[in-house]
């Protein structure tokens, strides 16, 4: 076992507004500069919709990320290093700019020094690429809030593999945003594919970059990133990526677009995981499993040999402190409620997210909770708009079992906390059904739903003075033994009843004194 | 390996990320780490490397209110995020931060903006006019005079509005030109004919309120915003006698039944949200109330999707079930006692017979009972005792709320009676009674249905009680009452139950009986914390008052109004000035003189833009069959007319005589003023401009906005305003309309009213695109003032990031050097005058006894006399010193030492307050406590307000405890010593302290919610009978059939109007229009900043649904063109099976200037989204002089509603020109 730490995230999309600040603040901070115009490190997709850029998430076109060959052994999708470097001129992967937008720029001072005319006077698009006038006709959120899904959102990679044909049709609408940014992941498949060794992950928080320095362009990380998540900066030609914002977390405070987050629903802490495990995570047959082989990878902050095996690693005390308080070892490990964004990838992703849980009926027909009880106000998870199929698709590879795991954990809570709220009640059977006492319930609810900045974001400053114990232990001193201390006894067991004998239906009423 | 120390040229921090010097690869080909000691990385750390971060804020109608921080390096403006530093909610509840939106955190992009206003700039046409008749004539306020007196040279610069051809010109002369034309049109037409409009001051304080005190110093018109932005939500004067009072965001918390009705939170209420998010969390159950798949319904656990503009039918339904079966079948004791101690539910109302039935008129009052019932017996109103059957006169009705007899009586305190709620098995009788219903009938005004109620007789009138009236309306049955009543849920033949609002809203019976069961449900077993968030969804029909009334049942027969997580929360347009008394005394320069020339908004642009002109229908459409006739023959605008000679609304430009040669004629004949304007009104020859507004010497003349985009914003009827007001190129196809009987109709409609428009803004607006002069303003990051909200509990500061750029000025500023300039040229021209002002009845003083019962008597009639203050406006004058308006605008004046100030009735005393002023702001050279900079302002505002001085507050209690004789002060008592200063609102956002300003209590660091003082202190509501009302007795709301929550469907425009379009099948298709807030545009405004362009679609779109779209064949992003009798808009359709079919969105401010085609229809601008709109005036909020309806700024007044409007939308050639 080797400790490493990850400075990681979680989105809870259920609570996201799908209000874009994150995507502006973002912009502001670190791309509205020349050549990276149609960059957004985050940006934030309406789904269901073919997103940006467009079905990036087709990896049959792009060819991002890992997959196994033959032998089972990992290899980059986009091919070996021969035929990557066959195509160094002609990367045949490589989104083109209408696969982004063309960003659009305006004649804005005409509005104040137009002569005397006969009309008034107005701005047009103008290229910001070219100069040239435009017409506009894709940009970086054009599906917002599913504008023009009907002709467009069919495309969607996630919806045309479901086995249930989705309909856009007004009573059957359903909608989420999904923010993104780069997933920096425990195995990266852009670092791999950089010929030019211009990209590395940071050994100290686990944040990927690209060295300006070094990198000579040659766009094999944008084809590699399944994620879509590297551009390049059309001014330099070099790659650019998130860089989830370094010098803000060195210095302890979150990531811009999490602090600005009006949804509050972004967290940010520390994961202690074992790298000797990665490869072997990252290289499970079934891309179903690779959910739980990525889970143990991570390390419990509160074994003791954990612990010491940090300790032993250089990793100092505040920062093993930090991972204990880590709201994304509570959310992706004790809670389970947390989720990564296309595990199939094989890239180990390091944001994670929590579905929505989307609970509207049909609007027409009037069915739903027991009309005669006015006291059982919700819905049963079964009356979903959002097919567990299309967010099993996004992430758990498919696997519907999992994501309802998680909604049915959701609403358990909210059906806990009502009964709780109003008469005091401890709604035993919700327990019991979501596979969590008492006390992590309402640790969940109050993280999920009080969630003060302090919990949120659990970033411990980088380290001046442990610099150079870190480096010792990179150098060989690291506590790769078979396992790693802790590891035998490391049993993730099925809290939302996941995996095993233990499943639980997905039919579950939560009103007052619900039951399953 | 590496010695960090060795590695040459990194620093210590730069080093500690440096652990290695080589690269590590692993097996397959992954590389995991590589450092480089380069220190590449300094590019990105040295772009998030800053000098300074300033607080500010964010000046634009919105209600966010938000703390930012904004970046500053090397004196430039970077970017900006949200401060997260609010002072903390509680442990148990999520905090404010981080509050902001997408369209605040790219707010900064404006600093520097190409189209930012960097001078002043004046249209080339008027500058060479005005310069060469300021040379030679060497007077401005002549050449002023002479320029716009001469019709050609006139015409040229009017025709030229809104058509570029701006240039340059320096700010000493611009102000010249600016105060020739103040001064000039003072002199010749009258004061009031200058006017400014500048809405929301709660987002900017001292900058609204600079501009608002010269214009009143000199006698200006000041627009009201709220009630013309159809925001002000007309129900709640109606039902509470408050403009309008809401839980802050953190309440929706406390919540566990929350409605989102018309309301679309995220979007609308972005930095909010998250607290309706949440509380789903703690077991909330989330309703939206939506007719489209909006932002916020993936958040509901029921989504209720209702054709537009039938929320009305909906909530009626509900209030079926409510009353059916927590009020019928079974009692909840909280219910009960709630609506009998809070609400006019048990009170008498008197019955008439009308025809073979009987209909109800009037609230029975103590004057019914003796004859000698003492001091304002006409305005106490009588409920039976259940106990003792016999009639009471309750303490905490209006006619205990003034005068001696009432001292230490306005109280809800019932004194151990206990009122019948109803007459059943008490009454002699019962009775059928007629009650209007408006689902069925030829006009507006609809038919009739016939129920019952049980009657008595008291003080030898027929009476019954609200609460039995409220069971017939809304159509419960109860034991053996006369009249025809539903069968059941399930009979759609009758109001109001869920089958019959299913066929009309498409919602099913079922549904609309579960929620409404659920949400009385978790009230009764909440004890009220079931709430409604509405929003402009429902508010900005013509019928809205309708529509809240039926929202405002259903929480006031569930005890959750004044309750902490329950009642209503209006999120429209509603934005709290906290400080308000400071704020409003300052503003209208009440320190110098009091009144000032308030206006309702909309009454006056309706006039001015001779949209009355257009009418094809009268106010008798609206009549219910049981009124009166007392529309019959009368348009909108002679109801308007009406309403200004009764004293019920202000009516700027007031008389067809300038107010100040009306004051040298009564000096001139020797007779009091006031005795000269009613004679001369008796005999005709004065006559309210209202009654003539095409006459020339009626023109409004000169118009400053700031703050504000009328033309590309709200200003409904754009069309109207280009052509009318302004003279330039209108594409309205409108023809004119029924002229009206009393108001004056003159054959040749006026082009070009305006003689001076002037906007004073940092970017190019339409607004700014058609004025006459553009004054570059400085930015909410470059000046200081304060901001508050209804949303959150804070006051905080605006501060300069950065010293006002290029010629830029701070609105403060602007208005100094204005004050300076006209007062220059008024000591020539002006002097000290004498001016009359026509004013209102007002709300919140002994005004509201003026008119009893509401019974309408028209002096002009001959129905009485005219009598001022009584039968009509009161008549004050005000000695204007017109050449000290410059000095006196930087110093407080003497009547708030004279006679303190006031708000809502409670004077305020504030001597040691202008000690302290003095001491902080020094003083003017005249010796007045200074106000010459906008922190100067910010500061007195707040010293001289309860909220963010506890002296004040405590003392205003003390005040209040006097009347009511119940214990107040202890509210304040907990912060009597403190005080907020300007200095603490830069420093943090600072919780305010609970004041009888306002209705709730943030004591003891509670969430502040609406009315929860009169809950829980037994203070009176503001109303005729000191509770919540349901029942309205005004003879007016007899009229339109309004006396008790009803449901009106939207306008029928098709049958009004008729067909929009050309009748092209298949290429056209007509639809309703609405117009919601945009999700890419700062509020209302701002649509232009190039980070919202780039994440919407870059210029106007317009959403319409597959059906809609496929029948004409436009697919996604097509260029269409929308197009009705109004105007012409082109923009691109989005097609999203989101929208429901018929329904079509243009969100609102799509201003003209990006990214808009010229018309294939007109060949001109396509226009902006209220170029479709048209106002229409509701005759009920010209209601005045009566108790709860009377007047006061953006309380009351009629709204300038766009939702009933439908429109034509065509595919139009795909290839535009610009």
């Amino acid at each position: 076992m080797r400790v490493m730490a990850q400075v990681a995230m979680v989105m809870n999309l259920d609570k996201c507004i799908g209000c874009h600040t994150c995507s502006v603040t973002c912009k502001q901070t670190w791309t509205n500069r020349d050549g990276v115009e149609y960059v957004w490190f985050n940006n934030v997709e309406t789904k269901p919709g073919v997103g940006y850029p467009k079905r990036y998430e087709d990896q049959d076109r792009w060819h991002g990320g890992w997959q196994l060959d033959g032998r089972g052994r990992l290899k980059l999708r986009a091919g070996g290093r021969i035929k990557r470097l066959l195509n160094l001129f002609s990367n045949p992967d490589l989104p083109t700019l209408d696969d982004y937008y063309e960003p659009a720029t305006y004649d804005y001072d005409t509005l104040i020094n137009a002569p005397a005319g006969p009309h008034t006077p107005v701005i047009r698009p103008k290229s910001a690429i070219t100069g040239r006038d435009m017409a506009i006709t894709w940009g970086a959120n054009w599906e917002d809030d599913l504008g023009g899904a009907p002709e467009h959102a069919p495309a969607d990679p996630n919806l045309a593999a479901m086995a249930e044909k989705v309909a856009m049709e007004f009573d059957k609408t359903f909608m989420f945003h999904l923010p993104r940014i780069c997933e920096h992941c425990l195995n990266p498949a852009c670092v791999a594919a950089c010929p030019s060794g211009a990209m590395y992950k940071r050994e100290e928080d686990g944040i990927v970059l690209v060295d300006q320095e070094r990198c000579r362009g040659w766009r094999m990380c944008v084809s590699s990133c399944p994620y879509k998540k590297v551009y390049v900066n059309h001014k330099t030609g070099k790659a650019e990526k998130c860089t989830f914002c370094f010098p803000r977390i060195e210095a302890g405070q979150p990531t811009v677009c999490a602090e600005t987050c009006v949804g509050r629903l972004r967290y940010l802490g520390l994961i202690l995981y074992d790298a000797d495990a990665v490869l072997d995570a990252a290289r499970v047959t079934d891309p179903r499993d690779l959910l739980e082989a990525q889970r143990r990878v991570f390390l419990d902050p509160e074994d003791p040999a954990v612990i010491a095996a940090a300790r032993a690693g250089g990793i100092s005390e505040d920062w093993i402190e930090a991972a204990r308080r880590s709201p994304i070892y509570r959310l992706a490990m004790r809670y389970r409620v947390a989720l990564p964004l296309h595990p199939e990838y094989r890239t180990l992703p390091m944001v994670w997210y929590i579905p929505p849980l989307s609970p509207v009926l049909d609007a027409v027909t009037g069915v739903g909770a027991d009309a005669d009880d006015p006291d059982n106000v919700f819905h049963a998870i079964t009356d979903l708009r959002i097919p567990l199929e299309y967010l099993a698709s996004l992430f758990s590879a498919g696997d519907t079992e999992v994501v309802a795991g998680v909604l049915m954990k959701l609403s358990a809570m909210r059906a806990y906390m009502r009964a709780r709220t109003i008469d005091g009640t401890v709604a035993t059977d919700l327990l019991e059904s979501a596979g969590m006492t008492a006390a992590d319930m309402e640790d969940m609810y109050r993280l999920l739903a009080i969630a003060k900045y302090d919990e949120r974001y659990v970033v411990p400053a980088a380290h001046r003075e442990d610099a150079a114990a870190l480096s010792a232990q990179a150098g060989g001193c690291s506590l790769d033994g078979d396992g790693g201390p802790g590891m035998s006894d490391f049993h993730p067991t099925g809290v939302t009843g996941r995996r095993g004998d233990g499943r639980l239906g997905l039919k579950l009423f939560v009103g007052k004194g619900g039951q399953a | 390996m590496t010695d960090i120390d060795a590695v040459p040229g990194m620093g210590p921090l730069l080093a500690a990320r440096t652990f290695f010097t080589r690269s590590e690869v692993s097996a397959d080909g992954r590389t995991l780490h590589q450092v480089d000691p380069s220190g590449w990385d300094r590019f990105y750390r040295d772009r998030w490397a800053h000098d300074k971060v300033v607080r500010s804020t964010h000046g634009v109608n919105c209600t966010g209110s938000c703390s930012w921080q904004v970046f500053v390096k090397d004196g430039l403006i970077t970017w900006e995020h949200q401060a997260t530093d609010y002072p903390s909610v509680g442990p148990e509840s999520p905090e404010y931060e981080p509050r902001g939106c997408p369209r605040g955190a790219s707010f900064s992009w404006y600093t520097y903006s190409p189209s930012r206003v960097r001078y002043p700039y004046v249209r080339g046409v008027l500058l060479e006019a005005w310069r060469e008749a300021r040379s030679r004539l060497g007077d401005p306020v002549l050449a002023w005079a002479e320029l716009t007196g001469d019709p050609e040279r006139a015409r040229a610069y009017k025709r030229a509005r809104g058509k570029g051809g701006f240039v340059r010109a320096e700010w000493d002369e611009v102000l010249e030109l600016m105060a020739a034309a103040h001064v000039h049109t003072v002199k010749e037409y009258g004061p009031d004919r200058v006017v400014g409009f500048s809405p929301i001051p709660a987002m900017s304080m001292a900058s609204f309120a600079a501009g608002t005190r010269f214009l009143s110093m000199i006698g200006g018109t000041l627009l009201s915003f709220y009630d013309w932005y159809a925001d002000l939500p007309i129900a709640s004067p109606q039902v509470w006698g408050d403009q309008t009072d809401v839980p802050e965001a953190a309440d929706w918390w406390n919540s566990r039944y929350l409605i989102m009705w018309g309301s679309n939170i995220p979007v609308t209420r972005t930095p909010d949200a998250h607290f309706m998010t949440e509380a789903r969390y703690q077991g909330t159950k989330v309703v939206a109330v939506s007719p489209d798949y909006a932002d916020n319904v993936k958040f509901a656990d029921d989504w209720l999707a209702p054709h537009p503009g039938t929320d009305g039918a909906l909530a009626m339904a509900m209030g079926h079930v409510v009353l059916t079966e927590f009020f019928r079948e079974r009692q909840v004791p909280y219910f009960t006692d709630y609506v009998r101690k809070y609400t006019d539910l048990p009170f008498l109302v008197t019955l008439e017979p009308r025809g073979d039935a009987y209909v109800p008129r009037r609230f029975l009052t103590a004057a019914d009972l003796t004859d000698d019932a003492g001091e304002n017996a006409a305005f106490k109103t009588v409920f039976l005792d259940e106990e003792t059957g016999e009639p009471r006169v309750p303490n905490g009705s209006l006619g205990f709320r003034w005068g001696e007899e009432g001292e230490g009586r306005w109280n809800l305190d019932l004194a151990g009676a206990t009122p019948a709620l109803t007459l059943l098995g008490r009454a002699g009788r019962a009775v059928e009674v007629d009650l209007p219903r408006f689902d069925e009938g030829a006009t507006e005004g609809g038919s009739v249905m016939r129920r019952g109620v049980p009657a008595t007789e008291v003080g030898g009138k027929l009476v019954t009680t609200v609460f039995d009236l409220l069971m017939a309306q809304y159509g419960v049955p109860r034991a053996d009452l006369p009249g025809e009543w539903p069968q059941g849920y399930e009979d759609a033949a009758q109001p109001y139950t869920p089958a019959w609002a299913e066929e009309i809203t498409s919602v099913p019976a079922a549904t609309i009986a579960r929620i409404g069961r659920e949400f009385a449900r978790n009230a009764e077993v909440t004890e009220g914390r079931s709430m409604i968030a509405m929003g402009a969804g429902t508010n900005h029909w013509f019928h809205s008052d309708q529509i809240y009334r039926a929202f405002l049942t259903l929480v006031l027969l569930t005890g959750c109004q004044g309750v902490n997580g329950g009642g209503w929360g209006h999120y429209v347009g509603q934005e709290k000035v906290r400080p308000i008394t400071g704020f409003q005394h300052l503003a209208f320069a009440f320190d110098w003189q009091r009144p000032t020339r308030h206006m309702a908004g909309t009454a006056f642009w309706y006039l001015a833009t001779d949209q009355w002109r257009y009418e094809q229908i009268q106010a008798d459409e609206l009549s219910s069959p049981l009124g009166d006739g007392l529309f019959e023959g009368r348009s909108f605008a002679d109801c308007n007319a009406q309403a200004a000679r009764l004293g019920w609304l202000p009516s700027h430009p007031t008389f067809n005589r300038n107010p100040l040669t009306l004051a040298d004629e009564a000096a001139a004949k020797g007779v009091g003023v006031a005795e000269h304007v009613v004679d001369e009104l008796r005999s005709g020859r004065l006559r309210f401009a209202a009654e003539d507004p095409g006459e020339p010497a009626n023109f409004p003349r000169v118009l400053t906005v700031w703050r504000a985009n009328l033309l590309g914003s709200s200003g409904k009827g754009n069309e109207y305003f280009l052509r009318h007001l302004l003279g330039a190129d209108a594409e309205t196809r409108n023809r004119e309309g029924i002229h009206p009987t009393e108001v004056r109709w003159r054959e040749e409609a006026t082009e070009g009213k305006l003689d001076l428009l002037t906007t004073i803004d940092f970017r190019m607006t339409s607004t700014a695109l058609f004025a006459d002069i553009v004054l570059p303003a400085a930015t909410w990051y470059e000046k200081h003032d304060l901001s508050s909200t209804d949303m959150h509990p804070f006051v905080h500061a605006f501060n300069p990031a950065i010293a006002p750029p290029w010629q830029t000025r701070a609105d403060y500023d602007v208005f100094l050097g204005l004050a300076d300039a006209f007062s220059e040229l008024a000591a020539r021209h002006l002097g000290k005058r004498t001016d009359v002002l026509a004013v209102p009845l007002a709300h919140d003083t002994p005004d509201e006894l003026a008119q009893p019962g509401g019974r309408v008597r028209d002096w002009k009639h001959g129905e009485c006399e005219p009598i001022p203050g009584k039968t009509m406006p009161k008549i004050v004058t005000i000695e204007r010193d017109y050449a000290a308006v410059g000095e006196r605008m930087r110093g407080i004046g003497p009547l708030f030492a004279e006679l303190g100030l006031t708000t809502k009735g409670v004077t305020y005393r504030v001597g040691p307050e202008l000690d302290d002023l003095r001491a902080r702001n020094g003083a003017t050279p005249e010796g007045h406590v200074s106000l010459a900079t906008a922190d100067r302002m910010c500061e007195a505002i707040l010293a001289l307000s309860g909220t963010t001085n506890g002296r004040l507050s405590t003392q205003g209690f003390e005040t209040l405890e006097r009347r009511t004789g119940t214990r107040l002060a202890d509210l304040a008592a907990e912060h009597e010593g403190k005080r907020i200063t300007f200095a603490d609102t830069r420093s943090r956002p600072q919780p305010v302290i609970t004041s009888p300003e306002w209705s709730g209590s943030e004591t003891g660091g509670r969430r502040y919610s609406a009315f929860v003082i009169n809950v829980e202190r037994d203070k009176p509501w503001h109303t005729l009978t000191g509770r919540q009302q349901f029942f309205l007795d005004h003879d007016w709301m007899i009229e339109l059939g309004e006396q008790l929550p009803a449901y009106r469907p939207p306008l029928n425009m098709r049958r009004h109007y008729g067909e929009q379009g050309d009748g092209q099948d298949g290429a056209e298709v007509t639809v309703r229009y609405l117009t919601p807030h945009s999700k890419w545009s700062i509020h209302s405004e701002y649509q232009d900043n190039a980070y919202m362009l780039a994440l919407s679609r870059g210029g106007p779109t317009i959403w319409m649904s597959v059906e809609d779209a496929a029948r004409i064949g436009v697919a996604d992003n097509d260029w269409i063109e929308a197009y009705n009798r109004n105007g012409v808009v082109v923009a691109r359709a989005v097609v999203s099976h989101r929208m429901p079919a018929g329904t079509v969105y243009m969100y609102h401010a799509k201003d003209r200037n990006v990214n808009v085609p010229l018309t294939e229809k007109s060949g001109r601008r396509g226009g902006v989204h209220n170029s479709l709109t048209r106002l229409l005036l509701k005759p009920s909020h010209l209601i005045g002089g009566y108790a709860q309806f009377t007047y006061a700024f953006n309380y009351y007044g009629p709204t300038g509603n766009q939702r009933d409007e439908i429109t034509v939308i065509r595919r139009r050639g795909q290839e535009v020109t610009y």
